[in-house]
Parts: C-alpha cells; structure tokens; sequence
C-alpha cells in the first residue's frame, strides 16, 4: 500500500509538472510579444520593471521558465491587469465561492441520484424505468447554461422567486468572508446556481448506482441474504447498496475535481464570483495573469483530485490489488 | 467480402453485419429513439435551404420598423430575435453548424482514440507505457477552460473547438480500445494469423481493427454529443464564431438581449432542447448497443 502511494504521488508530481509546462508554453507562444501579454501598458514605468525583473521577462525563454517555476513553488502568480491585485488574492477570494457551490450541487445530486438509482434497481422494469432512465439521460444531455437560463428565467425573472444574480444583493455589503456566509442573502442566492448543477449532475450517480446495484443484486451473498429470509427492500439497501456505493463515491471524487473547472458556464449564467468565472472575465478582458493563475488553479484541483479518487478506489475496494499493474 | 481478408475468422461478411445491425435496432427501442433523431436532424440539415422559411441572417421588417421580440404565430413559429431575425430559421440552419462541428471532432476523436488504444494493447510494453501515461496528462487538462484560453490565445471559432474535443477526448475512447485489444489478442486467430506469418501491423489493422470498430463507432456517437456541447458552450462565452449560425451562438444572442427578463421563451427554449435533443439521441444509441457489445451487462 505504501509503495502505491508513494507511486501515486510521484505520477501526481509529474502530471502536475507536465501540466504547468504545458501552460507556461500555450501562454508564452501566442502570437504577439509575448511580455505585453504580462505587462499591462496601463502599468506605471516603476511597475513595469519591477514586474519584468521579478518575472525574467527581459531574459531567454529558457530562463523565463525558471523563473515561473520558482515562481510557482513560492505561490506567486503576478499581477492582475484589469484590477491591480495580486493573483493570489484574487483566487483566494473567488475559490470559497466556487467550492461552496460544488460541494453543495455534489452533495445534493449524489444523495438524490443515489437514493433514486437505488430505487430504480429495486423497481426494474415497468413505467418507472421507461420514464425515469430517458429523463436522467436528457438531463445530462441538456446543456448546463440552458438549464440555468430556463430556471432563472422561469423562477427569477418571471416570478420574482429568487435573485437573478450574483453572490449578494446590490448594495448588501459583507464586511467578512465569514460575515458573507452566514447571511441568509448568500445562501439565497446560491439556490438557483446550486439547483442547476445539481439537475446537471444527479443523472450520473443515478445511472451508475442502479447499473452497480443490479450487478451487486446477482452476487451471492445477496442471495444468501434472500435465503435467509430478508425483506426485499432490507436486502437492496442495506446489503446491496453499500456494496454498490463504492464506484458511485470514486466518481464523487472525480466529479468534485472536475465541476471546480466545468462550473465556468454556470459561474458566468449566474454572475456567481467563483474561478471558473474570473477565469472567464479574466480570457475576456485578456487579463493573461489572472487567466494563467485561474486555469494553473483548475487543472490542479483536477489532478489532484483525480488521483484522490484513484486512491480511494483502491483503500476502499479490497479486490483492487495495489501491487497489479493497471 | 474482399479477397484480401479470405481465411480471416475476425472478418465477418458486410452481410452478416447488415443482419446484425439490423436485429440490434429491432431489440432496442432506445437505439431506434436515438437514431431517429440522428435521420430527422440529417434530413432537415440537408434540406435546410428549402425548409427554412425565411433567410436566417435577415432582418425582417414590419412596416418601417424592425420586427423584434415577435412572439410565436403562424409567420414565426417561434417568433423573432431582438434584431428581427427569424428564430425558426435560425434554428433549421443550425443543424448544419452542429451536424459538421460533431462528425468532425467525433471522427477525430475515434481515430486517435481507437489507433492509439490499438496501439498500446496490442504492442503492449513502451508504447503501452507512453500511451498510458499520455492519456494520464489529457486527464489532467480541465475541458471548458483549456478551450477558452486555447480560443483567447489564438483565434475564436469552431477550429479550436474541434481541436480541443480531439486532443482532450480521446483518453476514454482508446482506455476501452485497449482493454477490448488486450482481450483480442489472446485469441487463437489472431495467434493464427502470426503463425501463418502475417506481420504486425497486418494484424493489428487488418484482423483487430475491424473487431473493435463497432465499439469505436459507439464512442463516436457520444463524443458528437460532447462535441455540440463544447461548441454550444464556447459559443455561450463568446468563443464562437459570431459569423455561423449555431445553436450555441442563438442561445448567447438571447442571453445577451434580455430575452429572459422578457420571457421570451420561444426564442431560447428551442435552441437548447435542439441540442439536447442531438446530444441524447447519442447517448440513447451507446446505451442501447451496450447490452449488444457488452453481453455481460444485459441485465441492467
């Protein structure tokens, strides 16, 4: 086990590695000077060369990414253009939001598409199934900013029901982060947000539960289960569904490391200030620094997380054995 | 069949292949759904020239005025845009955006996919090893966001949208090509045909190719799927190509001039139930073929 941890995290390492390259060349070999990219003209003479000091803008390439990568070990990301920060902060502020609303969609879908997948593997076949299997495909199908649209243009804009954007109402002002979470104003207008993504997101877990509980359901200490007399719904949940939840928490994992960047469209339908929508803004307004710290951000929450869930899989699965190469 | 597979059990005749496709849509209701949607969008973007009633670049005029925010009627099914534009119209020529923006990236996607996944479980050692790892650093690369800066950094529009599909969506695709090769392989025609001599690349691309074609196909009906979903999503944020008309840059149109707080569903409803509509159909084939490629699972 140790040693494939120590594997794992030493692939993480070099994926992370590859990735950050990779962003160092997409950003450095656009057409154009590639400092202006980095140097705002609207920068005082002062800033600027401070900031070409500071990130070897006036050296080789081969040294510009050395520089970047210290850089990076030491969590400096720049400056913005468009809003004189620094990177950092500005990432740090939008972060929170966005894991806010992941954590509260996942939640929310994964306990719904479990319960619901559960229960479609209880009732196989009929009505239910024909209605309810078509349904969970559309909504995955549907595309997720065109949900936000119709819900905010069904319960915000027509029948007044809840915000139609944004974080806090105009005018409301959080004096804290902390301040900002326990009004009740937040949490309002994160419900239609939340709501959408939860729609978007509930079809998976439900697919995969009913398809691992009907496999489950054919092992035979379900039938033992059977034989000895149990209740139909006892032996689907409380024997069958916890050895069916295993697939269905692995693709929880992958699916907060993956919604942190795929929120982009639903962060920008409701105006909510996450990452995916300062990265946006920040592609938009050719913020490059802000953009480059946005997407470094996302695609580490996604490898990191990846790797979370291969692990997981492999803790929690004893028929995974770590010393077999995959 | 053509001369150069005689003796090859892994090559079935064109037609004992017809017989089969035709068996699997007469078991599966959901591959029929699936694939009806596929013909009536096929039909009407070949068409689209003829059906549309109205040009759908064309600011209609009502009098001297713009005819804008038009609800639905007899004129305007769905009514018009906000400048005058014919949403009917708008919507039958997108078919053709969206049919050639998903066959492309899709057939992209399943040739790298299925080449690669060929590659790697059949070669096995090094090339499995580079191919793997590959595939470990596309995981990596979140979707949406390495479009729009990939848009931002060169220049907006279906090409990079098509680019990003390929080069981020094969992993799935050549994961389950490999694993099928991995048990082709051991198959004792495929030892046959070494023993006869056939060199490598012989039967990798002439005896198991063909064999993992069908499930190549699968995977290409959904990679169509999340092909319209990047473009309709790019679009949405401004990557698209203004000049084309598609289903993703109507529902930004809309986005931008206040049809919601007007309630103008007739305009922003069809464009996405349009792309649902093509994006489930997809879904519904690979579903309903799964139970034909996967036997193991035609419980569920």
């Amino acid at each position: 086990m140790a040693r494939h941890l120590l594997g794992r995290l030493g692939h993480l390492v070099l994926v992370l590695w590859v990735v950050t390259t990779l962003t160092f060349v997409m950003f450095r070999l656009m057409p154009g000077d590639p400092t202006l990219n980095f140097l705002s003209p609207s920068f005082s003479q002062e800033t600027r060369a401070a900031l070409l000091k500071g990130f070897g803008l006036d050296r080789s390439l081969g040294e510009q990414y050395l520089i970047y990568l210290r850089n990076l070990l030491h969590g400096e990301l720049g400056q913005s253009f468009l809003q004189g920060k620094s990177v950092v902060a500005l990432l740090a502020e939008a972060l929170p939001n966005t894991i806010i609303l992941t954590l509260v969609s996942l939640c929310a879908a994964y306990a719904f598409g479990i319960v619901a997948g559960a229960f479609l593997a209880f009732r196989r076949g009929g009505v239910v199934e024909a209605v309810a299997i078509p349904s969970a495909l559309a909504t995955r199908a549907a595309p997720e900013f065109w949900l936000g649209m119709l819900l905010l243009a069904g319960l915000a804009f027509q029948t007044g029901l809840f915000p139609t954007g944004g974080a806090l109402s105009p005018g409301a002002e959080a004096g804290s982060f902390g301040a900002m979470l326990i009004s009740r104003d937040y949490w309002w207008h994160l419900i239609l947000p939340a709501l959408t993504l939860t729609l978007y997101l509930q079809g998976l877990p439900l697919l995969l539960m009913r398809a691992t509980m009907l496999e489950v359901l054919n092992d035979e200490f379900i039938v033992m289960a059977r034989m000895k007399g149990l209740s139909r719904w006892s032996v689907v949940m409380r024997h069958a569904a916890r050895n069916a939840l295993l697939p269905v928490a692995t693709a929880f994992a992958l699916g907060l490391g993956a919604s942190v960047g795929g929120n982009v469209v639903v962060e920008t339908v409701f105006a909510w200030p996450g990452i995916g929508r300062v990265l946006v803004q920040a592609v938009q307004s050719a913020d490059y620094p802000l953009a480059q710290g946005a997407f470094l951000l996302i695609a580490f929450v996604l490898v990191v997380m990846n790797t979370v869930a291969d692990l997981a899989y492999a803790a929690l699965d004893p028929r995974v054995s770590v010393g077999a190469q995959r | 069949m053509p001369r150069w597979t005689r003796g090859c059990p892994s090559v079935r005749s064109v037609n004992a292949m017809m017989q089969a496709i035709g068996r699997f849509f007469r078991s599966e209701p959901f591959a029929i759904a699936g694939a009806s949607i596929y013909a009536a969008i096929v039909l009407v973007a070949v068409f689209a020239d003829r059906l549309a009633p109205y040009d759908p670049k064309a600011m209609l005029k009502n009098g001297n005025r713009v005819a804008r925010y038009l609800p639905m009627s007899p004129e305007h099914w769905f009514g018009t845009t906000s400048s005058g534009r014919d949403v009917l119209s708008q919507l039958i020529w997108g078919t053709r955006s969206a049919l050639t923006v998903g066959l492309t990236a899709a057939l992209a996607v399943v040739a790298i996919g299925t080449l690669l996944g060929l590659l790697s479980g059949y070669l096995g050692g090094w090339a499995d090893r580079v191919i793997t790892w590959l595939a470990d650093i596309v995981l990596g690369l979140p979707f949406l966001p390495f479009m729009l800066v990939l848009a931002a950094l060169t220049h907006p529009g279906t090409g990079v949208v098509i680019f990003t599909v390929a080069a981020l969506l094969w992993p799935n695709t050549a994961r389950v090509i490999r694993a099928q090769v991995l048990s082709l392989r051991e198959r004792a025609w495929v030892e046959a045909a070494r023993v006869t001599g056939c060199s490598t690349a012989r039967i990798m691309f002439v005896h198991v190719l063909p064999q993992v074609l069908p499930l190549a196909a699968l995977y290409g009906s959904v990679a169509i799927g999340w092909a319209i979903l990047a473009e309709a999503s790019a679009s949405f944020l401004g990557f698209g190509d203004p000049d084309t008309i598609s289903w993703g840059v109507m529902l930004q149109d809309a986005y931008a001039n206040q049809a919601l707080s007007r309630g103008a569903w007739n305009w922003f409803a069809p464009p996405g139930a349009a792309i649902m509509a093509m994006v489930l159909a997809g879904f519904l084939i690979s579903r309903g073929s799964e139970k034909l490629l996967f036997p193991k699972l035609a419980g569920s």
